[in-house]
């Protein structure tokens, strides 16, 4: 394989970890939000976000990536395929990232949140100084693990045409006529990446944890 | 005391009591209903201030019911209680009807009680002093600096200074405690609540939590005290409060209460305590 054509995996492997960073990035935000929903009192938010929990959880990526692809420009809106396969990607990861949240939140044993509210913390301070960081340490793991799977999922969005790493090394297989070199390669470069998020998630629960023993 | 002082709400029917002689906390018909169930059946308590009141009776009594009702952790379904002569959650009308106060109120008097719980209830991802501090500085609005150095003085309080810097999972369950012993001194409330704060610790564990009570006892504070350590709440305990089936039996001196001729709802709780050999302090 010529440096040239390595150079191609490459870039393609930095575009799946931009892709993926962003998909990741973006689905927290709105998994955080629909955390909130589903934890909301009022059923007007708790309906909602179980419907949006259900539908991106049970229905198959790959098909969540079709339906979006095809759907924005048949209700009249024309998007580049990397963005609808961003979109894709960012709703389902979100709806998994909730779940996680959840648990997360509903883990927080209810005496430390008694023992806020005796020293004076509002529902407010107690989110911010409480509730949240044990839930978010409690999560962690998930979450990294959620990150994992959503860097191998990316290889699906090749199917809407974005040119991500899967999807190079199909190409350069075909015109080379050498798949197992680059789908070797691929994979090589996929495990790369996932070894640094896993190593990345393990330093941070180290930073975050809360004994030095 | 506190930063924040309480807006008095007038009483329509009686005339409000001197702070300074008003008792730490004033319970009057307390009721409590879970579901169907009757929790507490019309509690009167007086909790004299600057004094160690014990709350002593069989498990499901009602004992922790009643003190999370004085926390204002679970809402009395009847009756009012106040701190200080301060009404807590509910103010009550001369026609009897019970009205809603408003959350700043509700917060300004509940700042004056402190709680220990059973469960230490300590934040994991915060150090001793952390825990000490957090209402310092995000409450109190105290400087971080000036929060640390208070913070500092009530673990040596605690006998816990050279732990400050630990995290709770790093300490023994009797450190936790008094780490949260501190963490509610911090704050300078003007009464102390405990729910069975030895009951989740080993034997050896339990004196040096017990012996940072005494000492607190000993400095004037007023403390409530649900315990199953009747041993320190007879040497210990200025007034006995003795509950059951969500009634208060009894409530006077720890002679009064354990003295002979003995109750008989008390003396059938005390048996269990015999082979303890509790019966020997009292
Ligand atoms: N949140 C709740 N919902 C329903 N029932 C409750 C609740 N909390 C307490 N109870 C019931 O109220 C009764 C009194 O409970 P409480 O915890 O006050 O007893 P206790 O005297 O503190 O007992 P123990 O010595 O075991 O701690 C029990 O029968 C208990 O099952
Ligand atoms: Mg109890």
């Amino acid at each position: 394989m010529s440096f040239k054509l390595f150079e191609l995996m490459l870039w393609a492997a930095g575009y799946t970890v931009v892709l993926s960073a962003i998909s990741i990035v973006i689905g927290l935000t709105i998994g955080l939000c629909v955390c909130a929903a589903k934890l909301a009192r009022s059923r007007a938010l708790s309906i909602p976000a179980t419907v949006f929990i259900s539908f991106f959880r049970g229905v198959p990526l790959l098909v969540q990536l079709l339906l979006i692809y095809n759907l924005l420009p048949a209700i009249g809106i024309s998007v580049p395929s990397v963005v609808a396969a961003v979109i894709g990607l960012s709703l389902c990861t979100a709806a998994y990232q909730a779940e996680n949240l959840r648990g997360g939140f509903n883990s927080v044993p209810k005496g430390l949140l008694e023992a806020a509210d005796m020293v004076g913390l509002s529902p407010w301070q107690q989110l911010k100084r409480i509730r949240a960081p044990i839930a978010l340490r409690l999560t962690l793991p998930a979450l990294v693990n959620e990150a994992i799977l959503i860097l191998k999922a990316s290889s699906l969005i090749s199917v809407v045409g974005v040119i991500e790493l899967t999807r190079m090394a199909q190409n350069l297989s075909a015109s080379t006529y050498r798949p197992l070199l680059f789908y070797s390669v691929a994979g090589g470069l996929y495990l790369v990446i996932c070894w640094t998020v896993a190593g990345g998630g393990a330093l941070a629960e180290r930073l975050t944890r809360t004994s030095r023993a | 005391m506190s930063s924040t002082a309480p807006t008095r709400t007038p009483h329509a029917n009686s005339p409000e009591p001197h702070a300074a002689t008003a008792p730490a906390v004033a319970v009057k018909g307390v009721g409590k209903t879970f579901g169907a169930t009757e929790v507490l059946k019309g509690i009167d308590l007086t909790v004299p201030a600057g004094a160690t009141t014990c709350l002593i009776g069989p498990s499901g009594s009602g004992k922790s019911t009643l003190l999370r009702c004085i926390a204002f952790l679970e809402e009395a379904t009847k009756g009012t209680i106040t701190i200080k002569g301060d009404p807590l959650g509910f103010a009550e009308a001369a026609n009897g009807q019970r009205t809603r106060l408003s959350p700043q109120n509700i917060r300004s008097v509940r700042s004056r009680i402190g709680m220990v719980f059973q469960q230490f209830n300590l934040w994991p991802h915060m150090t001793a002093l952390g825990n000490v501090c957090e209402a310092l500085v995000t409450v109190r609005k105290m400087k971080r600096k000036e929060a640390e150095e208070r913070g500092m003085a009530q673990l040596s309080r605690v006998g816990l200074e050279h732990r400050a810097t630990h995290y709770p999972s790093e300490l023994s369950g009797g450190q936790q405690q008094r780490v949260a012993i501190a963490r509610a001194l911090a704050l300078d409330p003007e009464i102390l609540l405990f729910d069975e704060p030895t009951a989740s610790l080993d034997p050896e564990l339990t004196g040096e939590v017990l012996n940072v009570m005494r000492d607190l006892a000993g400095s004037g504070m007023t403390l409530l005290v649900v315990t199953h350590e009747i041993g320190f709440a007879a040497t210990v305990g200025e007034s006995i409060a003795f509950l059951d089936h969500g009634r208060l039996l009894l409530n006077g001196t720890p002679r009064e209460v354990f003295g002979e001729p003995r109750h008989p709802r008390l003396a059938q709780f005390l048996e269990t305590y015999l082979d303890r050999g509790a019966a020997t302090l009292l």
